[in-house]
């Protein structure tokens, strides 16, 4: 058997493929945050609680309207978005003209609120959600046993991430996005109806998150605490890659959880920590994060 | 002589008043709560009211701060005097380190490295043995100030503890208001011109930064002898928003505001504890209510409202 | 003008901390302090307080011309927090009766408070067998479970059942490894081994992923888990995922029927635990989960609600036979008079309470039945083994406590 470090090389490439799954939740969260502070110059903290809010959405449609897993993916994301819109148009666009600052603590506060409202409803101690039939099982990889929805789960988070990348980067709708984060008025003076594309981003980058949180509910417990276990890193990831960026925070988001997976096999005690020690070291060789554009 | 206005020597004469009168009415281990969360917050808001940096790590040095008294009254049995200033030299030790990494970032990004270098804290707290984990440092005597005072009556803690603010709140107002102060402000306002005139304004915010830190130190300290605990709670990252909290709802960049700011969310902490979840439901509208509505906290506020600075 | 808006302010932020110090004797206060809004919030939070005020019922604390009130309070598991909050209880609100308070770390943190003010403790959420080893107080009652009864327990079993290789997933504090080392210690002197261990950062783990294959490689025959609450039900979940439950046995060292309900029957289905409560058990069980359920439907009885339940019911007995102004003027008379009376009610039948406070429940080792086996809502567990309570727990002479001196 070969051996890296002490430890065993089928051990490690396993660990390596683990890292890269946790890694694809850090990248879809991580784009939303993205797309949102690219735009609309907020720093969305409610992010967690609105991924907590897609894994109750799904968990609701099942367990009230008996609708399952696959449909969930899509109107979950549908739903949340839909209260992404309301929040955006009646409280966060009264903050555009303000600090990051104030965002900030807005959407802390926001994120608060939503989880104290859950955790009233639905207690803290989780429901359960199934796994859907045709992705229950494993398949043996010869150096790991590899559950069938962790695959599906990667699958899943690449396709959406390098999708909403090509929409932003390729397609005319996304110029027109970029554009308008550039220069606002000016696009508003080509007869482009700016704050609906501004409400119409906010409610992407929820949609994002509660997509990521139906593909978390089967995993982890759909519990109002879910979001807030992952948002932390999730901020570091978004500095890390450089604030804005969207290809920046979808390859940092892999790359992190792979140093994460590898970090849980030399020091676990430090796993939750060793995404700090990245983000310190980043900030202070390249202040505008790893693919961060020139302030 | 500290630089007050009229309405300000005012309103510092009752705050002095009600600090001694309160004791007699309500419980005084609450009121020592709230005094060192005040001057917790005075120590932000050093940073974020008049440097213009906002530290999202000020746990770290509050927490240490704590630690290292409780560890030394508990192992050493040193003085409570020591203690504190123990405390406080912790404080501002970790934050000449952590400041000189910091301090050439601004804006958000001087508030997610300071974030993430207050993890760092953390984790070590969690993991060095002397911090006892997550059971903290437990039982720490109170023991005796200048070798003669017994601090384990409440009333004679108590006043200890409001000298100590009273203290740290006159030497914050010191520190703004001398010629140091003004170049910090006037860093705050166009850094570019105020190193066109010559300042060497890194230096200047590592000073305020360190200044700061040690003033969360000496609160941590005086928190650790007031409980006899000291732990993980004190350097978690949830007090450092707490603490971003109660200096927004006070009023950032005011005199009172944190003294404010602490009295309503410790209130807050301590009466609607029986109210279970529904505590971080109010926490979280306060603050949503406070960014939509009153951005300027109550003291900014009423300041505003009077058209005098509080 | 700016004095008089500044102080009608402080004023009306201060008008609710003014409560005068009672002065009639002869009212007894319970303060029920746990977590009520964080990870612990079903296996104690306001199901404790309900279970409590049941025993006000029962016992007919007005028929009995007693004067009791329950008051509660959420610690949010932070020990500062909660000794603040036990101080002004017993200074300021006359609390005479401090119960419940879950987690280690809380729970040993309000110990020295209990013990400098003279008041009763009686606690039942926290795991911690130090409570009555190491930081022990003539001043606290522990009712019904730790840490050394779990691991005895459930590790005991899984070894006689030939589990005798382990590899832990361990939450990386205090209580963690305090579990992990009382289950390394039962394993090992019934003669099997531990291969190894992970421990993780506590809390904000919510993948357990690349442990488990770590825990799988290590060719253990049990995989112990040395969590609790949702750490509990994500890692076995995952370890489902993962096939684990197909070539490790998975032994959840702390885990509640209420775990179990979030876990679901698909996939709890088959695990060892150990509870020394559940409604389903007998008779005297059943009827008082009967009585008690119409007020928290949603939530089950587990060993802690009935926990609360039971010691509040003993100690209404000791102080109608001590007497109320009698009972509340010394906390360690009142321990000792309850210590020397016989424990009995419908949740742990007859036990008694030894000299250093340990309430010898008997422990049940269960497992979780399958979606088959399982006829109605909340029916979880049959019963595998009983360990009588003089045998559950740690021998008083290996918990050194201090002002136990023969």
């Amino acid at each position: 058997m070969i051996m890296i470090f002490g430890v065993p090389g089928p051990l490690l490439f396993g660990q390596l493929l683990l890292g890269l799954i946790n890694g694809a939740f850090y990248a879809m969260l991580s784009l939303g945050l993205a797309v949102i502070f690219g735009m609309l110059n907020i720093i969305n903290f409610a992010h967690g609680a609105l991924f907590m809010m897609g894994a109750f959405a799904a968990w609701m449609l099942l367990n009230y309207v008996g609708i399952g897993y696959f449909p969930a993916l899509i109107l979950a994301p549908l739903l949340v978005g839909i209260f992404g819109v309301i929040i955006e148009k009646t409280i966060i666009s009264r903050l555009y003209k303000l600090d990051h600052l104030y965002g900030l603590l807005l959407t802390f506060g926001m994120s608060l609120v939503i989880e104290g409202l859950f955790r009233n409803a639905y207690g803290s101690s989780g429901l359960p959600y199934r796994i859907p039939d045709i992705l229950q099982g494993a398949t043996n990889l010869g150096f790991m046993y590899m559950p069938n929805y962790r695959g599906w789960v990667v699958l899943a988070a690449m396709v959406v991430c390098f999708s909403t990348w090509a929409i932003i980067e390729k397609t005319s709708l996304g110029a027109t996005l970029r554009a308008a984060t550039e220069n606002a008025p000016l696009v508003q003076a080509f007869g482009v109806n700016v704050p609906r594309l501004i409400t119409l981003t906010y409610a992407g980058g929820v949609a994002l998150a509660a997509f990521a949180g139906v593909l978390a509910a089967p995993i982890y417990s759909v519990n109002p605490n879910m979001g807030s276990n992952f948002i932390n890193t999730v901020f570091a990831v978004v500095v890390i890659g450089g604030m804005g960026s969207i290809m920046g925070s979808i390859l940092t988001g892999f790359g992190l959880g792979v140093v994460e997976g590898l970090t849980k096999v030399f020091y676990p005690q430090a796993s939750a920590t060793v995404v700090f020690l990245v983000m310190v070291i980043v900030l202070l060789v390249r202040p505008r994060g790893l693919f961060g554009k020139a302030a | 002589m500290f630089g007050f206005s009229r309405a300000q020597s005012i309103a510092f004469i009752l705050m002095v008043v009600l600090i001694a009168v309160c004791p007699f009415v309500l419980y005084p281990v609450f009121l020592m709560r709230v005094l060192t969360a005040a001057l917790f917050a005075c120590s932000f808001n050093l940073m974020i009211g008049y440097v213009g940096l906002l530290s999202f790590g000020q746990a770290a040095f509050f927490g240490m701060g704590s630690y290292v008294a409780a560890w030394t009254m508990k192992a050493w049995h040193v003085d409570a005097s020591v203690a504190i200033v123990l405390g406080g030299l912790t404080g501002a030790a970790l934050g000449l380190v952590l400041g000189y990494l910091a301090i050439r970032r601004s804006g958000i990004y001087f508030a997610m490295i300071t974030l993430a270098l207050a993890q760092m804290v953390y984790f070590f707290c969690l993991e060095a043995p002397f911090t006892g984990g997550e059971d903290g440092i437990q039982q720490v005597p109170r023991g005796h100030l200048f070798g003669l005072i017994d601090l384990n009556n409440d009333m004679t803690m108590y006043w200890v503890t409001a000298a100590v603010f009273i203290g740290g709140f006159l030497l914050v107002h010191r520190i703004i208001h001398s010629p140091f102060g003004q170049v910090l402000k006037g860093i705050r306002e166009n850094e570019p011109r105020a190193t066109s005139l010559g300042y060497r304004t890194d230096d200047y915010k590592l000073i305020a930064f360190v200044l700061s830190c040690m003033i969360a130190g000496v609160a941590g300290g005086t928190k650790a002898l007031v409980f006899g605990i000291a732990t993980l709670t004190d350097v978690h990252y949830s007090t450092s928003g707490e603490v971003v909290l109660t200096t927004l709802l006070g009023g950032l960049g005011t005199v009172f505001g944190p003294a404010v700011g602490a009295l309503v969310v410790t209130s807050m902490e301590n009466y609607l504890a029986q109210f279970g979840a529904w505590v971080t439901v109010t926490q979280g509208a306060i603050f949503m209510i406070c960014v939509l509505a009153f951005r300027r906290g109550i003291i900014g506020e009423l300041g505003a409202f009077l058209k005098i600075s509080l | 003008m700016a004095l008089s808006r500044r102080s009608a302010l402080l004023t009306a932020a201060a008008l609710p901390l003014i409560r005068p110090a009672r002065a009639q004797a002869a009212k007894i206060k319970i303060g029920v302090l746990n977590d009520q809004s964080g990870p612990y919030t079903n296996t104690g939070g306001i199901t404790s307080v309900i279970c409590t005020k049941q025993a006000l019922e029962d016992f007919g604390v007005s028929a009995k011309g007693l004067d009791v009130e329950v008051i509660s309070a959420d610690h949010q598991n932070k020990p500062d927090l909660a000794v603040s909050i036990v101080r002004q209880w017993f200074d300021r609100d006359g609390v005479d009766v401090l119960l419940d308070v879950p987690t280690s770390s809380v729970g040993l943190a309000v110990q020295s408070v209990a013990r400098e003010k003279n008041k009763v403790y009686l606690n039942v959420g926290a795991a911690t067998s130090a409570l009555t080893g190491a930081q022990c107080s003539p001043n606290l009652i522990h009712w019904c479970y730790d840490t050394y009864m779990l691991s005895k327990s459930t590790g005991g079993a899984m070894v006689k059942a030939g589990g005798d290789s382990w590899y832990f997933l361990t939450a990386d504090y205090a209580f963690g490894k305090q579990l992990q080392g009382d289950t390394s210690r039962i394993v090992t002197d019934s003669g099997g081994k531990v291969m190894g261990a992970a421990p993780y950062p506590f809390p904000g783990t919510t993948d357990f992923s690349s442990f488990l294959v770590q825990a799988q490689a290590s060719g253990a025959k049990v995989l112990g888990l040395a969590n609790a609450g949702g750490d509990t039900v994500n890692s076995i979940k995952q370890a489902h995922e993962f096939g684990l439950n197909n070539s490790m046995k998975i032994a959840a060292l702390l885990m509640f029927i209420t775990d179990v309900h979030a876990l679901g029957l698909d996939t709890a289905a088959g695990l060892n635990l150990t509870e020394s409560f559940y409604w389903d058990l007998n008779d005297g069980t059943r009827a008082f989960t009967k009585r008690v359920l119409p007020k928290t439907p949603k939530n089950y009885p587990n060993m802690i609600h009935a926990g609360c339940y039971s010691a509040t019911l003993h100690y209404l007995k000791t102080v109608a036979a001590m007497g109320a102004a009698e009972a509340k003027k010394n906390g360690v008379a009142t321990i000792d008079h309850m210590k020397a009376m016989p424990v009995e009610d419908d949740c742990f039948g007859k036990t008694i309470i030894r000299a250093d406070g340990r309430n010898l429940v008997s422990s049940y080792l269960f497992e979780v039945k399958t979606p088959a086996e399982s006829k109605g809502p909340w029916d979880y567990y049959k019963l595998k083994a009983t360990t009588p309570g003089d045998e559950a727990f740690r021998p008083m002479a290996d918990g050194h406590c201090d002002f136990i001196k023969a």
